[in-house]
């Protein structure tokens, strides 16, 4: 209902009725052959304005910032900056006239030092040396410390956004650009964005934050624009709005509530991890320190953490990939594993799901029967005296198919033809399938539409209702939240003591993510829970 | 004394077309492509560049021929594996066949034929100073030419901000590309430079080195050259160390077989290659982070317009 009035006042905050909108697309459209990825969008942005866009994976939200930003020309419609009608040329002439960008794959150049990567993002009128001087003026005037002259590699996540985001305000934006600038970031490090971001406000300039954070959007945001598969839904004040209906109409339809069976049972351990750590494999690796839990059936242990923390090298050692020196490091089902193969790990009735879909999850130009083969023919008899059962693999996909909804244009296509999230229904319906005493799960849901994230969460409550021990990594603190009984944070390589759910607030979690440790009294506590 | 002169002056002249020829790589590989083709694009440039001077008698003329010649060899490339998206390694290799039949070709004709080489500098005084008066003031003008280029190319990587957006798009091209760089018209450059500079590398073999042309006369310098870059792990400075020792091995295997030293001359001819391999595994085993060869080399690269 408020986008209709927003359309009829054109002044919705009631002041500055003068001002016209700082940037207007009309009827914008983007055509990717048959596909409508922007279909007639038209949206205004107003000066000190924070106008969220929101939208699932593939509603067009990209398509149409890089639009905005001059990297893809629309297929028809319009473009008006300041009441005039624009055609971009390119990023340079989006930043010349005052559009900035912070991007959500950071747009940055890890062999290159943190100057030279904000000399390429600028236009190069002023010497090397002026611009360095000027990068420090600006870092420090808001606050994101950054030190020029060190190489990209080097820096955290939160430093690399902090590049990106001066690199941006050097060029003194009226209309920055965010992509899903918190996805990556601790809670912590997103209140002191909050912060940059309103004083950004407070100077006059507009922001269109994406995100699908709707909490996050209710906060920050004046005006809220909603795309569902290429088109406009909405524009509401999302503070007047509650996020159950925000996300009705980003989903379309309500969003399944994934339900828990309350009082699951837990029986043995299952999984159990006694003192494993790991050098890294790679240069910039990180090193496991010392990590132990203990995984009982019919429970999820949640793990949260900023990425690059260890998750990977922790599944990497959990899943066989990466061999312990120790056999007694990695325990299933009270066997020694450290030492054992990815496939005698599977014999001994553990799946995995790697958080990269094409490539580490399946081979993404193999049909999906040869990928339910990959990690199947160990223990689920898909393999006769060295021979495929290609009648049993195409089994395998069939039931998938019928379990977890998974949609397809064929029975049997290649793995890379799926949709993001059906390939992560099958991906994780192929694990499931073969009922395995102990899941690992790497970011099960991440880049997922939320129908399928909602169906991939009950599974694993399933699954652990069933009596398997399930593990799953995640950046979405709500997504722990919703599935896991307890949740620990990997940080530097090290895993804290596992909190119960119900004491894991977003601060404790927020500090352990950041690297500082809760008193002890409160460990004490949520382990005796 | 005056062996250690004749040595000197052997060696630079044996390194000149391995440092031009890599010099001109190393500017297309910081871009982002591996061009495998140099050793096509300089045997065309052999005999172009024969065939230009001994039709107008003029070194210089052969020496344009030569850049002319090898910068569209590298033109075909471009538009094999920049705007058509090809494999790289395919399309490079499948050049250096196609310069090796084409060069052939074109001098078949000039087989036998000599011409006058390149002059040599001649400065009354300084050029007579015992042992390093003809090395530094009496060479031809290819070698003093090859130090420039060099130098040239530092300075335009390291100090200009087109050299920079250059290895930006060798380091990430989706990056560079985000910010609005054109990344194919750039590396277009960049590959149509490494012909220019492997063409003028093969004209000098015929022009100054040896004052006729033999068919497949390059013996072999385009793939030093190739081995020279990661020798360098793409650092100017390096490859002209790297062009000069390697330029010395092939020296040092002609004297030794003229000694009579029991080294078999094809161990000495597989040196430049032990060489670089015995580099790169110093080098990774030292890195302590980054990485050496530009992050997108070899990647095909192609935008969303």
């Amino acid at each position: 209902m408020q986008a209709h009035q927003r359309m009829l006042d054109p002044t919705p905050k009631g002041q500055n009725s003068g001002e016209s909108p700082l940037l207007r697309t009309i009827g914008l459209t983007k055509r990717y052959g048959d596909l409508l990825a922007n279909d007639s969008i038209d949206i205004d942005i107003w000066p000190r304005e924070i106008h969220a866009l929101l939208g699932e994976n593939g509603a067009g939200k990209s398509t149409l910032v890089k639009a905005i930003y001059g990297l893809i020309q629309p297929s028809a419609g319009q473009i008006r900056w300041q009441g005039q009608r624009i055609v971009l040329s390119g990023p340079s002439e989006a930043r010349s006239r005052g559009i900035g960008m912070v991007f959500q794959h950071f747009s940055l150049f890890d062999n290159l030092t943190v100057a030279e990567n904000v000399a390429l993002g600028l236009d190069g009128q002023e010497s090397f040396k002026d611009m360095s001087a000027r990068l420090e003026q600006v870092s420090r005037t808001y606050g994101l410390p950054l030190d020029p002259k060190r190489e990209v590699w080097q820096l955290s996540v939160g430093e690399r956004q902090r590049i990106e985001i001066v690199r941006a305000l050097m060029q003194d934006p009226k209309f920055l650009i965010l992509d899903e600038p918190t996805a990556v970031l601790t809670p912590q490090e997103a209140d002191q964005l909050f912060i940059v971001l309103e004083r950004l406000k407070a100077e006059g300039r507009a922001i269109l934050y994406i995100s699908h954070k709707l909490e996050e959007v209710k906060r920050l945001c004046d005006t809220a624009t909603i795309l569902r598969g290429g088109r406009k839904v909405e524009t509401c004040n999302p503070r007047l709005d509650t996020a159950a209906s925000l996300a009705r109409m980003m989903v379309g339809g309500e969003v399944k509530e994934v339900k828990a069976v309350s009082g699951r049972k837990t029986t043995v351990p299952r999984l159990v991890v006694n003192d494993l750590s790991l050098a890294p494999s790679e240069a910039h690796g990180v090193r496991l320190d010392h990590i132990s839990f203990e995984l009982k059936g019919g429970e999820i242990l949640g793990i949260a953490g900023v990425a690059g923390n260890g998750q990977d090298e922790l599944f990497a050692a959990l899943s066989g990939e990466r061999l312990a020196k120790d056999p007694g490091t990695v325990v299933i089902e009270g066997i020694a594993a450290g030492h054992l193969s990815i496939t005698q790990r599977r014999k001994l009735g553990a799946a995995f799901v790697p958080e990269e879909r094409l490539g580490h999850g399946t081979a993404p130009r193999m049909k999906l029967s040869e990928n339910a083969l990959l990690t199947g023919h160990a223990a689920s008899g898909m393999v006769r005296r060295g021979f495929i059962d290609t009648a049993a693999t195409l089994k395998t996909v069939d039931r998938a198919t019928e379990t977890f909804d998974v949609r397809k244009a064929k029975r049997d296509p290649e793995a890379a033809s799926l949709s993001g999230g059906n390939l992560q229904k099958f991906i994780v319906g192929r694990e499931i399938l073969r009922n395995p005493a102990v899941l690992v799960a790497s970011q099960p849901t991440w880049g997922v539409d939320a129908g399928a994230a909602a169906v991939i969460r009950q599974a694993l409550l399933d699954l652990a209702t069933a009596g398997a021990a399930v593990l799953v990594t995640s950046q979405d603190l709500d997504e722990l939240a919703e599935i896991a009984d307890r949740i620990a944070v990997m940080f530097h390589g090290k895993l804290s003591a596992p909190l119960a759910t119900s004491e894991a607030t977003r601060e404790k979690l927020g500090l352990l993510m950041g690297g500082s440790s809760l008193e002890p009294k409160e460990v004490a506590h949520a382990a005796g829970a | 004394m005056e062996l250690v002169e004749a040595i000197i002056l052997a060696v630079l002249a044996a390194s000149t077309p391995l440092l031009i020829a890599a010099t001109g790589e190393l500017v297309a590989e910081r871009s982002g492509v591996l061009n495998l083709g140099v050793e096509g694009m300089m045997i065309v440039g052999a005999a172009c560049g024969f065939a230009g001077a001994w039709l107008t008698g003029s070194i210089l003329v052969g020496a344009l021929f030569g850049i002319i010649a090898g910068t569209l060899m590298s033109l075909v490339f471009a538009l094999m594996a920049l705007g058509l998206a090809v494999n790289q390694v395919a399309t490079g290799l499948a050049l250096t066949i196609l310069g090796i039949g084409l060069s052939g070709l074109i001098g078949a004709g000039f087989v036998g034929e000599r011409i006058t080489p390149a002059v040599h500098l001649y400065i009354p005084v300084l050029t007579d100073i015992p042992l390093i008066g003809r090395v530094l003031f009496g060479e031809d003008g290819f070698i003093y030419f090859s130090v420039a280029l060099i130098v040239g190319v530092w300075w335009f990587l390291y100090r200009t901000r087109a050299g920079l957006i250059l290895r930006a798009c060798g380091d990430n091209h989706v990056s560079a590309h985000a910010l609005g760089y054109p990344v194919l018209r750039i590396r277009t450059f960049a590959v149509m430079f490494g012909g220019a500079c492997a063409g003028l590398a093969g004209a000098y073999l015929p022009l100054a080195y040896t004052p006729f042309f033999i068919p497949g006369m390059t013996a072999g310098r385009g793939w030093i050259a190739l081995a020279l870059v990661v020798f360098s792990s793409w650092r100017p400075g390096r490859l002209v160390v790297g062009a000069y020792l390697f330029g010395a091995v092939t020296i040092l295997q002609l004297h030794a077989q003229g000694w009579g030293v029991g080294i078999p001359s094809q161990f000495m001819s597989a040196l430049p290659y032990l060489a670089t391999v015995i580099v790169l595994v110093l080098l990774s085993r030292a890195r302590t982070g980054g990485s050496t060869a530009p992050a997108a080399l070899g990647t095909v690269f192609v935008s969303d317009r």
